[in-house]
């Protein structure tokens, strides 16, 4: 399916990161968003409520977090596509309904513009440190997706992406921005509609009495229904069989966790986006994602000319982690430093699964600050060296 | 309760516990109200603060506009952490580890924090009876994170996620009616206050702080910044609001609803809506009936204060 050209703002243009993912959520067909004011992220549905009048969007600002959370599942439940926006202490308040939506199995896209943490922390200044509360926030066992951007325009391409993320594997999909790309201006080009990829919602063609709402039939999900479809379905926060019905014991829950996760992970491949540059018989590589990876792409190319060897990669998928990725890594340099603007996430992730062939060390910073070009410059020389 | 009836400008406190050198815009008069409300209660309070304005405006490091002890909490709970506080104080008092005297606990936040996402938490607050003050200053926007609509925006008024323009009027839902709320809780005490009536104020907030059990007190409190407004008419546009019948000053005590400032013939709605950019955009026809409804919410106030007195009578 391509987008729809009576609502796509193509063109170039000269806008900050959060104009720009309202304006990609407007391009994958989003038209319902619930919100709630909270710094660094407000522009985001400031935009979306200056356009959607005119789209036949609906914005809605509800009177926390909690509530928008859910609002934007009754949305996705009554047939449209829909997402929230928040950051700090707003994201921690949506963790419940994070796990609603991955048990329910309602495409949600959460977007997190992070500032720096815990509590109110710095409401106006970058941090990444809410990536593991993004994998693991809400309670129980479950698989997110979780997606990066680094740009303006990565903000406009890459919101797309988690929505037809979203779609496809019917679960929460977090779009990881942070303030600083968030009012960062730049460059962004919409393409013409016709040029957007976007996945649409699959709604079953089976009539009212032999559909199960949880069952697998052709796809790898299963389908969905909206609204007026004439189906009755049970959706529940409760462990649910393929009915969808109350089911709760162990055999239930086993099977229906094993396929939460499942979705999930047996298609990193597919969902996984990540860059890698002259990994292979390099000293050092280095990994980082959203906007610190901008610094060392730039502290990467100083050294290089300086004669160093140094790999770059960059995540774009954060989760599902894309162990295959830095496995292989592991075999070809020589050790591995991980820049990320909080005091230690994606790093254990990364130790895991390097797993001690090499060492891994971290540029960590407490976030407020983007983590400066020298610091990294240095750290690399040292590891390096 | 202390017989209070004579009111003289020289009888006010002289002291400020909210003080000077604050960042509030130009013409705020919310920290204005707020400064009132604690110079009439004093230096025995205890304050939480929600997240917003006030907390951000009095309390940059290494500054501080706060002379008594002052603590900020999350967005939605300042009426549970003075809930907590109470509580301890009591428990500490009774246990003897402190002495027994009255301290007021105050809980604070704006119309977001009260109206919107903390208000369960007031609620809890006001139900389970804690001799505690809560103040909502109501700027009707949460003005903090730029000019977002409230469910205390008024009906009509422009803000940046309920813009007016060619297929919106603005805000599309009514004001929500946050001390008729806190009055169905059957608290001692309920108030609506404004800067702009200075005297009025100062008496609630004594009634407030000497009732026994939780107390409500709604503050009007214009924002210039907000309300695309001149910042020299902070003052003003609080009496107009309560001549054109758009706040009206009234409280509940144990029940009983009376009006403080009474209006006998109201001013033009107008007066009051063409001093604010954000009602720029209201035609003739929606005014009318903004008026209308405004009169018909007033005769319901009416109609309660005969009601509440009538055994009386």
């Amino acid at each position: 399916m391509k987008a729809d050209p009576t609502a796509v703002a193509s063109g170039m243009h000269f806008i900050d990161g959060n104009e720009a993912c309202g304006e990609g959520a407007i391009a994958a067909g989003c038209r319902f968003v619930a919100g709630y004011p909270i710094t660094p992220s407000t522009e985001v549905v400031e935009n979306i409520a200056r356009r959607f009048p005119k789209i036949g969007g609906l914005f809605i600002q509800m009177e926390d977090e909690i509530a928008s959370s859910t609002c934007v599942q009754g949305a996705v439940w009554a047939g449209l596509k829909a997402m929230t926006v928040t950051s700090g202490p707003g994201i921690s308040l949506m963790m419940e309904h994070v796990g609603l939506a991955a048990i329910t199995e309602c495409p949600t896209v959460f977007v997190n513009v992070q500032r720096g943490g815990p509590s109110t922390g710095l409401p106006t200044l970058p941090a990444q440190q809410d990536v593991m509360q993004a994998r693991w926030g809400s309670h129980g066992d479950y698989e997110v997706i979780a997606v990066a951007p680094s740009s303006p325009q990565e903000c406009f391409d890459h919101v797309i992406t988690c929505f037809n993320l979203a779609e496809k594997y019917r679960c929460p999909v977090f779009f990881m921005m942070d303030e600083t790309v968030g009012h960062m201006l730049g460059k962004v080009k919409i393409p013409p509609a016709d040029e957007i990829e976007v996945v649409e919602r699959v709604y079953t063609k089976r009539p009212p009495g032999e559909y199960l709402p949880y069952k697998i039939y052709d796809g790898d999900q299963p389908e969905m229904v909206r609204v007026g479809m004439g189906h009755r379905i049970h959706s529940t926060g409760l462990t649910h069989d393929e009915r969808g019905y109350p089911d709760m014991n162990a055999e239930a829950q086993d099977k229906m966790v094993r396929r939460l996760c499942s979705k999930i992970n047996d298609h990193v491949d597919e969902i996984s986006i990540a860059e890698s540059d002259q990994v292979e018989g390099s000293d050092v590589t280095i990994v980082s994602y959203g906007i610190t990876s901008r610094v060392v792409a730039y502290a990467v190319d100083l050294l290089r000319e300086q004669g160093l060897k140094i790999g770059r990669v960059r995540l774009v998928t954060l989760w599902p982690f894309n162990e295959k990725l830095i496995k292989d890594v592991a075999q070809n340099t020589k050790s591995i430093i991980v820049a990320e603007m909080n005091l230690g996430q994606m790093v254990h992730e990364v130790e895991r699964v390097v797993a001690g062939k090499v060492p891994v060390h971290l540029i960590g910073h407490a976030g407020g600050a983007m983590i400066e070009l020298q610091t990294i410059m240095d750290k690399i020389k040292e590891v390096a060296s | 309760m202390e017989k209070l009836n004579v009111f003289a400008s020289r009888l006010l406190p002289t002291e400020d516990f909210v003080c000077s050198g604050h960042r509030a815009c130009q013409g705020c008069a919310e920290v204005l109200a707020m400064r009132m409300v604690h110079k009439e209660l004093g230096r025995n309070t205890i304050a939480a603060s929600a997240t917003g304005c006030m907390e951000i405006i009095t309390s940059p490091y290494p500054e501080t506009a706060w002379r008594i002890p002052w603590i900020h909490v999350a967005f939605e709970n300042p009426a549970s952490v003075a809930s907590g506080i109470e509580a301890g104080y009591k428990a500490l008092m009774r246990k003897g580890r402190y002495p027994r005297r009255k301290i007021n606990f105050v809980g604070y936040g704006g119309d977001g924090a009260t109206a919107d996402i903390g208000l369960q938490f007031v609620s809890g607050a006001m139900e389970r009876g804690h001799d505690m003050i809560y103040v909502c200053y109501d700027n009707e926007a949460y003005m903090n994170t730029g000019i977002q609509r409230s469910s205390a925006t008024p009906f009509g008024a422009s803000t940046t996620t309920s813009p007016a323009g060619k297929v919106s009027i603005g805000q599309q839902t009514w004001k929500k009616n946050v001390p008729e709320i806190m009055a169905a809780h059957n608290i001692p005490y309920v108030a609506t206050v404004s800067p702009s009536y200075p005297f009025d104020l100062n008496r609630k907030v004594r009634k407030a702080a000497d009732v026994e059990g939780p107390a409500y007190l709604h503050v009007y409190s214009a924002c210039p910044t907000g309300w695309r407004m001149r910042p020299e008419l902070a003052v003003q546009i609080g009496r107009l609001a309560v001549e054109t019948g758009v706040f009206p000053l009234y409280e509940v005590e144990n029940g009983k609803y009376t009006i403080t400032q009474p209006i006998s013939e109201f001013r033009t709605l107008r007066d009051y809506l063409k001093l604010q950019g954000r009602f720029r955009h209201l035609t003739d026809d929606v005014i009318d009936d903004i008026e209308a409804r405004l009169r018909a919410e007033y005769r319901l106030l009416e109609a309660k204060v005969r009601m509440t007195h009538e055994e009386e009578v």
